[in-house]
């Protein structure tokens, strides 16, 4: 059971270096912003596997917090680049 | 044998869930467009937490580590749809055109004129 759960942290290891690689590399914004959200939501999944992994029940917490964060992090920078301002309101600057 | 048997499901379930994270890293690195790109990721952020966190659900049966997996899967199943939906609808707005579709746009017009 310890090899496979190695295995897919492996696996979802590789997947990081891919979607960082794409936010690093990527030519609009919109590329990067695509890749940390991958690398978030799979950072999550990789503190849940190192859970099991090492044992420490401690350790599903980060994933949770982690899980708020990034989902957070993402709309508040898509909408920090939109309107240039994190407190306007509505779809006034759409225009 | 009934313990064996969860154990073997729940690799299975860990196995494909690795399988189709690495297959969204490559379709992340290969498809030429923003879209394409959010479409490999995208799908491939919904699938493999619901594989991974079942496979590992198996591995503890009713405690509070399964209540806080099943919650992270609960939120992750609700907040990365919204996020891919709120990076193409920016990437629509901001005026970045899919490839091809200029392609279909042609087909539409000259059937329209016939």
């Amino acid at each position: 059971m310890t090899f496979v759960l190695l295995v897919t942290i492996l696996a979802i290891f590789t997947t990081m270096g891919l979607a960082l690689w794409r936010a690093i590399q990527g030519p609009s914004f919109y590329d990067t912003i695509v890749g940390v959200n991958a690398f978030g939501t799979k950072t999550v999944l990789l503190i849940a596997l190192i859970t099991y992994f090492t044992g420490h029940a401690d350790l599903i917490d980060v994933a949770l917090v982690y899980a708020l964060i990034n989902f957070l992090a993402v709309v508040a920078v898509l909408k920090l680049v939109r309107q240039r301002d994190l407190a306007a309101g509505g779809e006034k600057g759409d225009g | 044998m009934a313990e064996s048997l969860v154990d073997i499901i729940s690799m299975l379930l860990l196995l494909g869930g690795g399988l189709f994270a690495v297959i969204g890293g490559i379709g992340l690195l290969r498809f030429p467009d923003v879209y394409t790109r959010l479409h490999a990721g995208s799908i491939t952020d919904t699938l493999a937490p619901l594989l991974i966190v079942s496979g590992l659900v198996l591995q503890s049966g009713f405690s509070l580590l399964t209540f806080k997996l099943l919650l992270i899967l609960l939120f992750l199943l609700f907040t990365t749809p919204t996020a891919s939906h709120a990076t193409a609808r920016a990437a629509m707005i901001a005026g970045i055109k899919p490839v091809g579709g200029e392609k279909t746009g042609d087909k539409g017009a000259s059937s329209s004129n016939t």
